[in-house]
C-alpha cells in the first residue's frame, strides 16, 4: 500500500498535467481568433483594439505561458469568465454541480443495488433466472442512454404520469422524485456491467477449493454464499463499481440534456454550441480530474479489500461502459 | 483489474450449431442492410415530404409508423436514416482500424520509444471518460458528421492499437517470421504481407463488437446536436427532433428511431460476440 503510493501519485499528476495541457492546447489551436470573440462582434474592430484585447487577456503570450497562467489561476479557483454569460466560470459550475453530483449519487445507488443484486441472483440460481439476467443485461447495455431516457419519459412520465417530466423539484423528496427517471437512465448501462462482473466473480469464487472444503465441513449453502463466495468476489465488484461511477460524470452530459436538467453536463453542451471556450475547458477539466482521481483511489483501495492483489502493480484499465 | 468484454459471460455451449438468438440477430441485421439499400424502392413516401395536415398522426394505413411534427412519414425516414446511421460507423471504424492497426503493429515490431509513446498516448486518452475526448475535438473544430467521425476514429484508435499490439507481439515470436527474416525480407514487408493478414481475423472480430458501440456513440453525438445536421436524415437526429412531441403525448416521432437504434445495437452486440468468438478462436 505505502510502497507504491508515491509512484501512483506521481503518475496521477503526470496524467492530469498531460490531459489539462491537451484541453488547453486544443482550444488554443482552435480556428478563429479568440480576441474577436472576446471583444464582441458589434463594435468596430480595429487592429489596435484587437491588440488591446489580446494584451488584456494575455493572448499575446506564448502557449506555455498562457497554459501556466490558466492552470495557476485554476488552482486558485479562478477559471476565467464565460464568453456567453459574462459570469465567473467557477460560479456557473458551482451553481450546477450539486444537481450533477446528486444525479450521479442516485444513479450509483441504483446500479450498485440492482446490478450486484441481479448478479448474485444469477450466480446463485442457475437455469432460467441466469439466462434472464444475462439476456436482460445484454439488452440494457445496448440501449443508448438517450433512447432509454426518452422511453422512460414516454412510459412513466407521459403515459402513466408517475414521474414529472420537467423541473428540478422542491425539498428532498421532491428532488428525489424528479431525479428518479434521469438516475435510472444514467444507471442502466452501468447496471449491466456490474451485474456481469458480479456474476463472473461469484462464479469464479464458487469454483475454488475452499468452497468445496466449507461445503464438506457441513456449512449451510447460505453461509457459504455470504461468507466464502461473496466475500471473495467483493474485490472485483467494488473496483468495477468505483470505475463505473467515475465514468458516470461524463454520462451526465447526455442524461441531463435529455431530461432538461441544469447540471454541468448540460452546461458543457450549451457551452460547446455557443463556443464558450472558458466554460468548455473548465467543465472538461473538472470531469477529467474527477474521473482520474476516483479511478486512482479505487486502485489504491483495491488491495485493502482483497489482500491477494499486489498494491500498485496493475495498470489502470478503462471500464467497459463507454457510453457518455 | 477485471476488464470485462461484452462476451465474457456469453454461454459457450452450442459451438457446432448457431444459437437461435444469433440467427435472429443476424437475420435482422441483413434485413436492415437490405432496407437501407432499397430505401427508395420500399419507402411509401419521400422522406422529406412535408404534410402539415398530417402532423403527428398516429399509425394509419397511409403512415404505418405515424408522422413527425411536420407530417413527414416516419417509416420512410427510418428507412432512409438507416443509410447514414450504418455508413457512418463503417467510416469511423475504417479510420480507427487504419490508425490503430498501424500504431499497434509498429509498436509491437519496433518496441522502444514507439511502444512507450503509444502507451503514453493511450494513458492520456483514457483519462477522458466516455465521449469527452470526442466532445473536446468537436468543441474545437465545430460540429458536423465528418468531425464526429474523425474524432471518434481518433478516440477508438488507441484501443484498437493496444489490442493489435498484444496480438502482434505473440505473432512476432512465431518461427515463420524468423524464416522470412532469414530470407532477407524487410520488416515492413513481413508486417504488411504476412503479420497483419494473419491477425486480420481477430481484428475484424473485435471491430464487429466495436461497430455497435460506434453506432451508439454517433447516434448520441447526433442527438446532442454535434453530429449530423438538420437537413440530413439520421436516427440520432430524428430522436432529438421528435423529443419535443413526447411531452405533447405523441411518442412515435422519438420512439421509432430510438427503437431502431437500440434494436440494431442489440443485434450487433449479439452477432459481434459470436463473430469474435469464432474469428478469435485459437488465440
Amino acid at each position: 500500500m505505502i510502497r507504491g503510493l508515491p509512484r501512483r501519485i506521481a503518475g496521477l499528476f503526470a496524467t492530469l498535467l498531460a490531459a489539462s495541457f491537451l484541453i488547453f492546447a486544443a482550444v488554443y489551436a482552435a480556428p478563429g481568433d479568440p480576441a474577436v470573440l472576446l471583444s464582441g462582434s458589434r463594435q468596430e474592430l480595429t487592429p489596435e483594439k484587437l491588440a488591446a484585447v489580446r494584451a488584456e487577456h494575455h493572448l499575446d503570450e506564448p502557449l506555455v505561458v498562457q497554459y501556466g497562467r490558466w492552470l495557476w489561476d485554476g488552482l486558485q479557483g479562478d477559471l476565467g469568465r464565460s464568453f456567453q454569460y459574462r459570469d465567473h466560470v467557477a460560479d456557473l459550475i458551482g451553481a450546477r454541480l450539486p444537481t450533477t453530483l446528486e444525479l450521479v449519487a442516485y444513479a450509483t445507488v441504483f446500479f450498485v443495488v440492482l446490478g450486484v443484486g441481479s448478479g448474485v441472483l444469477a450466480a446463485l440460481r442457475r437455469g432460467w433466472v441466469d439466462s434472464a439476467v444475462v439476456g436482460g443485461t445484454t439488452l440494457a447495455a445496448s440501449v443508448p442512454a438517450f433512447v432509454a431516457a426518452i422511453a422512460l419519459v414516454s412510459l412513466f412520465g407521459v403515459r402513466l404520469g408517475w414521474f414529472p417530466v420537467t423541473g428540478q423539484g422542491e425539498g428532498f423528496t421532491g428532488r428525489l422524485h424528479h431525479l428518479t427517471l434521469p438516475a435510472f437512465a444514467l444507471a442502466l448501462s452501468a447496471l449491466a456491467v456490474i451485474s456481469r462482473v458480479t456474476r463472473q466473480a461469484m462464479a469464479e469464487a464458487y469454483a475454488s477449493d475452499h468452497v468445496e472444503a466449507a461445503r464438506a465441513s457441513g456449512q449451510s449453502e447460505r453461509q457459504i454464499a455470504v461468507q466464502h463466495v461473496l466475500r471473495n468476489a467483493l474485490g472485483p465488484i467494488v473496483t468495477m463499481c468505483g470505475l463505473v461511477m467515475a465514468g458516470m460524470l461524463a454520462g451526465t452530459v447526455v442524461v441531463e440534456t435529455a431530461f432538461g436538467l441544469s447540471g454541468i453536463g448540460s452546461l458543457l453542451v450549451s457551452a460547446i454550441t455557443t463556443h464558450d471556450f472558458p466554460v468548455t475547458q473548465a467543465v472538461l477539466l473538472l470531469m477529467v480530474i474527477g474521473y482520474v482521481v476516483v479511478t486512482t483511489l479505487v486502485d489504491l483501495v483495491h488491495p485493502l479489500i482483497d489482500p491477494r492483489v499486489a498494491p500498485g502493480g496493475k495498470p489502470r484499465s478503462k471500464p467497459e461502459g463507454k457510453t457518455a | 483489474m477485471t476488464t470485462v468484454t461484452a462476451g465474457a459471460l456469453a454461454p459457450v455451449r452450442g459451438r457446432a450449431r448457431r444459437p437461435v438468438p444469433v440467427m435472429i440477430a443476424g437475420g435482422f441485421l441483413a434485413l436492415v442492410v437490405v432496407a437501407a439499400v432499397c430505401a427508395p424502392l420500399i419507402a411509401p413516401h419521400a422522406p422529406d415530404a412535408v404534410d402539415l395536415s398530417a402532423s403527428l398522426a398516429g399509425t394509419t394505413s397511409q403512415h404505418p409508423l405515424g408522422t413527425d411534427a411536420s407530417g413527414q412519414d416516419l417509416l420512410s425516414r427510418v428507412l432512409y436514416g438507416a443509410r447514414s446511421s450504418l455508413l457512418a460507423p463503417l467510416a469511423l471504424l475504417a479510420l480507427a482500424a487504419l490508425l490503430g492497426v498501424t500504431m499497434g503493429t509498429v509498436a509491437a515490431w519496433r518496441g522502444g520509444w514507439v511502444d512507450t509513446l503509444l502507451s503514453r498516448v493511450t494513458d492520456v486518452m483514457y483519462a477522458f471518460p466516455g465521449l469527452l475526448f470526442v466532445v473536446l475535438v468537436i468543441a474545437v473544430f465545430g460540429d458536423g458528421l465528418t468531425t464526429s467521425i474523425i474524432a471518434l476514429g481518433l478516440a477508438y484508435a488507441p484501443t484498437i492499437a493496444r489490442y493489435t499490439r498484444s496480438l502482434a507481439l505473440a505473432e512476432r515470436s512465431k518461427p515463420y517470421i524468423d524464416a522470412y527474416r532469414v530470407q532477407g525480407m524487410s520488416g515492413t514487408r513481413i508486417c504488411v504481407r504476412h503479420l497483419v493478414p494473419n491477425l486480420a481475423g481477430a481484428i475484424v472480430g473485435y471491430l464487429v463488437v466495436l461497430f455497435g458501440e460506434g453506432l451508439m456513440s454517433l447516434a448520441t453525438l447526433s442527438y446532442l446536436g454535434f453530429g449530423a445536421g438538420s437537413p440530413s436524415i439520421d436516427w440520432g437526429l430524428m430522436v432529438q427532433e421528435g423529443q419535443d412531441a413526447v411531452v405533447q403525448g405523441a411518442l412515435l416521432p422519438a420512439l421509432v428511431p430510438g427503437t431502431a437504434i437500440a434494436a440494431v445495437v442489440v443485434a450487433f452486440n449479439i452477432v459481434g460476440v459470436r463473430v469474435s468468438d469464432r474469428l478469435g478462436k485459437g488465440r
